[in-house]
Order: structure tokens, then sequence, then C-alpha cells
């Protein structure tokens, strides 16, 4: 729109006095156009020249020729701030952004508070703030050039960059200038140039996720400058000055700072805790007002739900990490002695056992008169609930550990080899993928998609019908946990100590918590909570839009299996050979 | 009710007994919809048809301008595979700007670029024996597929940009690239007409954020600022998802040409009404050039039958 040029004042002929011109060009067709133009920017150099502020340049005349009008101000010996932020090697340091924003809300506080008018600069942006030799701040190219600014017609690029959304409605109020600024540093504290983002997207870029040298202190005053609503920014330039003053003082005392919510941590006091012979591995299954949970100590337990009584135990000849599932009154589960076991609900008596060739660590999937159990032999096994015998097995390149899940008339399960399998009804393939490394994790599939997680660090989604991959989404280590789905969320955790929220659609991460070890346990939607267990010992109770965390409740050993809640109760099991019931 | 369909419409594979009793039983009866009624029918009706897709498309200069900007890719056929005839599609629509120079360059190459890139990748799928599954996913190919074509145009045009909204379709998902304020369209033999895309515009994100109403969108001077563009800024972040394919309805894809001048109940009953999706999108182009032709119009429909 115009040029800057570095000029000498020839009227002080003895000395070298240095001034900036700033040229713009009228291009308005309209010759009444051209003059109002001309007018305005008369009248806008006229009120400027009146001006006397440190932090604003002096302005020594003005004139026009022709279709160009020139404004002749100080000149600055300094850089402007956008090329400090891009011409730095790192972030910039915060006492230093900081003292420059104070200046800036002094001198916005001076232009606010013009008569009889306020003045609004509206064009508040690193480029327009210069920093002279002595490291004050100055700001240059107020408003004036905009009037030189004709519409442009057609399709076009736009990036709003450091105006606020109220601007379109037409409203100039002091409170963008407080918006702007807050934009500014923004940019100064994160280096991310806010015209290379969405327009008001500031709050998708938390400045201490960027630059955690920034205090939550600061971050909490540029975030109040950037609210939407300009009700909600400082109510003026001198608020704001005081805010950035309390931080530069660090008393903490600051207005309108939205601190995180205290996490609750062991204020939770379990509602009854059961005690194994040795560590829980496996998820718990509710029926009625039995929880049934298998141990290390080979025993399946039956407690009473309410208060955690011991109704029965079921010895095996292995380890239980099998979650059992019941189905007419039969509880059926796996163990490490190769046995699928049916036991009564209701006596803890066996009914009948099926043997596999392998260990068993996947878990039963009751569907279409059948279960369906992986095993370390290799195998799917379909078992025939009414004879107890095989209807058909499927051979897998490796154990499948896995849970078989079971939806379009398909059995996916994922195997030990790295392969995912769709069976059908007749123990067929339909199709297979192989991801790198293995598939312990278990399948759970919605509408026309399957996903499921591997070793080789990336949660899944196939096209369930054929298995083609829509997407991938890289997790930073493997992972045996199990996702689950709420809304058009996907939740896992994985072994570099993450809980994951990844939106199904985008395949994009919503947010990811992270806790103090590998997360095995699989998490599990509950209301709006969101819970999962840690190999550091701990459940964690998660608002599941956000990640953000609501209680935790620390066990005495690493858990590696699942919560279940049902009723406002979280049961869940842990290697300190507890079972524990919490309020949810 | 299940049971009862079942039995209808003969489907027995699983004898009485065999029903999985729910663990927890807290399951409140409703009376189904209609809608819910016509989707049970739907999965318990043998599919003997194959599935397949078919498309129609429309361009038009329009009425108000001298050239045209837009660009149009519309392919359709099937996979032939050991899971069966799977149907395969790749549409895109891209509308060049006009405010540059080279916006007709910019709206071409980035359909050739993103094309060939597709049809790269399913390459050895549709002309070839492949030897394994396919490890890139959808996504990651037309992630990559649309930011080829971002680097092209930023190199070979630049200061030109292109709208883009890409769809490609694999048995009964859609897998979608989208930049700017070009749109997908779900079509719902209910009356519904649903966007699946957001448009990458000013007015959108001011809409968005609660700064305009509808009323005050629709007039809004600015309307026609896009906040990004394929071609411009120096990275380019298009939204990729996948949906399934609208069924029973249509997918259609179309530029502002269209969708800013004829409104959403005009262009479903169209389509709805037209013998054929090329009929469809032939009225919709003279829907638009009735309208006053403000800008070039180009649209796609697509259907899956069987």
């Amino acid at each position: 729109m115009g040029s800057v040029y570095r000029a000498r004042d020839l009227h002080f002929p003895n000395v070298v006095k240095l001034v900036a011109v700033k040229e713009m060009v009228n291009m308005a067709p309209d010759p009444l156009i051209r003059q109002t133009i001309v007018q305005n920017f008369e009248r806008e150099a006229n009120l400027l020249a009146t001006l006397s502020h440190p932090s604003i340049p002096r302005i020594y005349d003005y004139f026009t020729e022709d279709d160009r009008s020139y404004l002749v101000l100080e000149f600055i010996h300094g850089k402007d701030l956008e090329a400090i932020i891009g011409d730095a090697n790192g972030f910039l340091p915060e006492d230093q952004v900081l003292g420059w924003a104070i200046e800036l809300c002094d001198v916005l506080a001076f232009l606010h508070g013009h008569k009889p008018d306020p003045i609004i600069f509206r064009d508040m942006k690193p480029s327009n703030v210069m920093v002279n030799h002595n490291g004050d701040v100055i700001l240059v190219d107020f408003g004036i050039a905009k009037t030189f600014q004709t519409g442009i017609k057609g399709t076009m690029i736009g990036t709003e960059g450091y105006s606020p959304p109220e601007q379109y409605r037409g409203e100039a109020t002091p409170l963008a200038d407080i918006y702007s600024l807050g934009a500014t540093l923004h940019h100064a504290l994160t280096r991310r140039d806010p015209r290379l983002e969405p327009p008001f997207s500031f709050a998708e870029r938390p400045i201490r996720r960027i630059n955690q040298n920034v205090s939550p202190e600061l971050e909490a005053v540029v975030n109040t400058a950037l609210q939407y609503n300009p009700s909600d920014r400082f109510p003026g330039a001198v608020e704001m000055k005081e805010a950035l003053m309390s931080v530069a003082r660090k008393t903490g005392a600051l207005t309108k700072i939205t601190a995180a919510l205290p996490a609750q941590s062991n204020t939770i006091k379990p509602l009854w805790v059961f005690k194994c012979e040795d560590e829980i591995r496996s998820t718990p299954t509710l029926y009625k007002d039995t929880l049934l949970v298998g141990c290390y100590d080979n025993n399946l337990y039956a407690l009473t739900a309410a208060d955690g009584q011991f109704q029965w135990k079921y010895a095996t000849d292995g380890g239980i990490v099998s979650r059992p599932a019941v189905y007419e009154g039969n509880v059926f589960f796996g163990s490490e002695d190769q046995r699928m076991h049916v036991v009564s609900l209701r006596s803890g008596k066996v009914v009948w056992t099926y043997y596999t060739e392998g260990k068993i660590r996947s878990s039963p999937r009751i569907a279409e008169g059948h279960a369906f159990i992986g095993s370390d032999d290799h195998n799917l096994h379909a078992v025939n609930l009414n004879t107890g015998r095989a209807s058909w097995k499927f051979e897998a390149a490796e154990a499948i550990r896995s849970t078989p899940y079971v939806a379009n008339e398909l059995v996916y399960a994922g195997s030990e080899s790295g392969d995912f399998y769709a069976v059908d009804f007749r123990g067929e393939p339909k199709w297979r993928f192989q991801a790198k490394r293995a598939n312990t994790s278990s399948p759970i599939a919605l509408g026309q998609a399957v996903y499921f997680a591997s070793l080789d660090s990336t949660l899944y989604a196939l096209d369930a019908k054929n298995g083609w991959p829509l997407w991938r989404f890289r997790l930073g280590k493997g992972t045996i946990s199990s996702p689950t789905l709420a809304d058009d969320f996907i939740f896992i955790g994985a072994a570099d100590g993450f809980i994951y929220c990844i939106d199904i659609r985008t395949s994009k991460e919503v947010w990811r918590y992270r806790t103090e070890n590998q997360v095995s346990s699989s998490p599990v939607v509950y209301k709006d909570s969101l819970y999962c267990g840690s190999v550091d010992g701990s459940v964690y109770c998660l608002e599941y839009r956000s990640g953000r965390l609501r209680w935790k409740f620390e066990s005495k050993g690493p858990i590696t299996g699942s919560p279940l809640v049902f009723d406002d109760i979280v049961y869940i099991g842990s290697l300190d050979h507890n079972v524990y019931a919490l309020l949810a | 009710m299940s049971e009862f369909f079942r039995k209808l419409f003969g489907k027995s594979n699983s004898t009485s007994n065999t029903e999985p009793t729910p663990m927890i039983d807290s399951a409140t009866t409703a009376p189904l919809t209609d809608h819910q009624i016509q989707s049970i029918i739907q999965n318990q009706n043998p599919r003997y048809e194959m599935q397949q897709l078919i498309s129609g498309s429309g361009q038009s200069v329009g009425k108000q301008r001298d050239h045209n900007e837009d660009s149009l890719l519309a392919i359709t056929t099937t996979i032939a595979s050991n899971a069966g005839n799977i149907p395969f599609g790749l549409y895109i629509v891209a509308d060049g700007m006009g405010g540059h120079q080279f916006g007709e360059v910019a709206s071409n190459a980035a359909i050739r670029i993103m094309a060939g890139h597709v049809l790269r990748a399913f390459h050895s799928y549709l002309f070839n024996l492949p030897t394994q599954p396919m490890q890139e996913s959808l996504q990651e190919i037309m992630e990559t597929a649309i930011k080829d074509a971002h680097r092209f145009v930023q190199r070979e045009a630049p200061g030109s940009g292109t709208t883009v909204t890409a769809a490609l379709v694999l048995g009964q998902q859609v897998t979608m690239a989208h930049v700017g304020d070009s749109r997908a369209y779900s079509i719902h033999p209910d009356g519904r007409i649903i966007p699946i895309t957001r448009d990458h515009s000013l007015v959108k994100r001011l809409e968005e954020l609660g700064h305009l109403s509808a009323e005050e969108a629709a007039t809004f001077p600015h309307r026609n600022v896009l906040i990004r563009a394929l071609g411009q800024g120096e990275v380019l972040e298009a939204d990729i998802f996948t949906v399934a394919f609208p069924q029973p309805g249509y997918l259609m894809l179309c530029s502002d040409g269209l969708w800013g001048v004829v409104a959403e109940q005009d262009i479903y009953r169209a389509v709805i009404e037209a013998p054929t999706l090329y009929r469809a999108c032939q009225n919709l182009v003279e829907a638009a050039n009735m309208a006053g032709g403000p800008d070039n119009i180009s649209v796609v429909l697509i259907q899956l039958i069987g």
C-alpha cells in the first residue's frame, strides 16, 4: 500500500537530522472518494501531531501531491518486533517481553484516555512495534494507511492475524486494541505467527504448551486479553498493565485467572477392598450383584458387588488373565492351564471345560451360540455352547491373546505375529491385515470400521468389511491396551505412559494425559468420565472430553487390568493382590 | 421385534436360545421409529445385488464470468479382489481463486497432482496383482496427495490458490480431503441434505465463534474471503476425515457457484426428482444459471447402489 523512506531534513543543513517519510498511494478511481480519503488523512495527521508520548513518534509534517500523500515522522533507530522475533535463535526471554508489554499498555492507556475522543490504534501487531536502541518500544504506523485501501473483489485469501473477531461488525473500541496486544504478545512468546494459523485460534495454541519457560501467570494475562468476548477481556489497558505488573512482581495476585482445578489424590476412600493371594492382572465382570475376577493365585473369585463379601472361588491350574463372560447362569473364562472353564454362577462348581493346546490369555466373546476365544496354540476357537465342542478352529500364524470381537457377521482377532484377521462364521478367513508387531490389543468395531492397536506403536482403523486401512495414528510407544469408543472419540493407553483421545473421523489427537508409567489397562467411559489404570499403581478418572484429571486413586501395586464401572462404582484389581471398589 | 423380522425375512442362522443375553440388563423398550424399522428390514434383506458406484457431473462458466477457473474429476470403477469386488471412486472439485492470476492453473494442477498420487497408490490393486495388503492408510494417501498438490501450486503458480474438495470412495467408506469453501453434501431420500465439509472461510469462522448469526452471515460483505486455500501459506492444513457413504442417498461435491446460489432444499428437489444422475447434474447447473450464475459452477453426484 505504500513505502517508508529514510530521509534527511534539509531545514537543518549543519546537522544530520534523519526523518522517516511514509508514502501512501491513493488508488480510488472516483474523484469524490479520492478527495474524502485525502481529507481523512489530513485530519488524522493533525490529530497525531498533537500527541506527545515517549512511545509515539513525533510527526513533523504532511503533504499531498497528485495521487500520493506523505507523512514526515521521527526516525527511529531500531528494529521492529516482527524482525526481532524472526531473528531470535530461540524464545525471547519472558522478562523482556513483559517489559515491552507494560510499555505498550502505557501507550495504549494514553491513547484510549485521549480527550474528547479516545484514539483506537486499530493495528497493533509486531511489525508496528519498534524497539529503539534503548530497548524501549515505539508504536508506528497509526491506522492512517487503512483509509487508502480500496475493496477487493472475488474469492481471496485473508488472514486475520492480530485483529479481534468483533471488528467485522465494524466495532473499534479500546478492547480491540487489548485483543491485538494479546495476539502480539502471544506471537512474541510462542514464535507462532497468527497470520499462518486459522483466525481467532489462539486458545488452540496454549502458550506454555509451546514455550514452557513462560510463567503460568503471564500466560493467564495473555489469555484474558485474547478472550473472544470483549467483556471477558481486561476492561482497559490500565487494568492489563496492573496484571502485568503483578506478574512482574510474581505476587500471583492476579484477577481473572482460572487456575486449573486442584486435582484430588487419595482423598478417595475405597468402598471396600478384597484381598486375593496373588496379583490381579485381569479385568472384572459384573453380573447382577456378583463381581467375578480372575487372579494369578489360579482362582476365579465371586464377590458380592455391594460389599465385597466372598461368595465362592474356583481353582484352576494356572494364572487367570482372561476376563470372565457370563451367559445363561454360567461363567466362561480361560486360564493359563490351557483350558476354558465353564462354571455355574450360583454354586461355583464346574459345568464343563474345553481344552486347547496352549495357555489362554484371551477372553471369551459369546455370540451366535458360540464362545469365541484365542489361545497360545495359535488357534481361534469357536466353541459351541450347547455341545461344549469346537465348531471350528481357525489357525493363525502365532498365539492369539487378544479378545475376539464379533460384528458384521465376522469375528475379528489380532495375533502375536502382527496379523489381524476377519473370519466368517464358518471359520473361513475373509480378510487379513498385517501390522509390524504383535496385536495383543483387543479390537472393537463400530459402524463400518474396526479399531485396534499394536506393539508397533500404531492405532489402526480398518474398513470392517474388507480390511483396507482407513487411518493410522502414531502412539509414542507400542501398546497392549484395547481401545474404547464414546461419541466421536476413541481412547487408548500406551507404554509411553499416555492415555490418548483421538477423533475417529479425522484421526487427530484431541488430548493426551500423562501417567507416571506404562498404560496397559484399557480405558472405560462411564457418564462423562474416563477411567483407566496405569502401571504407576493409580486408577485415573479424567473428564473424557478434555482429558482433565478429576481424581486418582493410588493402589500399592501396578495396575494392568481394566476398570469396570457400573452404578457409579468403579471395580478394579491391582498387582497388590487387591480388588478395590471406588465411588465413580 | 428383531426376532419377528428375522422370521419374516427368513435369515435363520441363529436358532432360538442362542441369542446372547446382555450381562447388565438395563434396557427399556420403546416403539421403533419408521427409520429404525426400515433399517432393520434392510439389514435382514439378503443382498444379492453387487454393490456398485455410479456418478454424474456437470460444469458451467456461469453467466457473469468470461472464463472457467473450476476444475473437476470423476473416476468410477471397482477393484476386483479376493474379498469381492469393491467399489472404487475418486471425485475432486477445485475452485481456483479469482483474485489471483492463474486461478485455473491452480485448480487444474491440484486435480491432476492429487489424482495422479492416489491412482499411483492404487495402481497395483487396480491394474496389477498386489503382493500384500496396502500399508499406507487411505487418510495418509489423501493427505500426501493434497500436500503434493499444495507444493506444486506454490512452486509452479506462485500467488495463486484453489479450493479442493476430494472424495475417495472405497467400499462403503468415503475418505475426504478438503480445503477452502467448495463443499461435500450427503443427500438422503428422507429430505435431509447435510454438508459434511466445513468451509474454511472468514464468514464461517465468525459464525462458529458466535460473532455472526446465520442471517448476518448471509449478507456478510466478506463472504468470499477464504482463510485456507491450497497453494496459500507455508503449511497446508487440510481437513482429512472418513465417513460412511450415505446409503440410501447421494454424495454430492460442488463449488460455491452452486451452493452459494441455489438453496439447499432446491438442490435436494433437483436431485431427487431427476431420472438419472446426469440429468440431476444438468438441472443443478441450470438452476444456478437461472439464479444469475454469478460464478463458475461445478457439481458431481455419486450414488452407491445394491
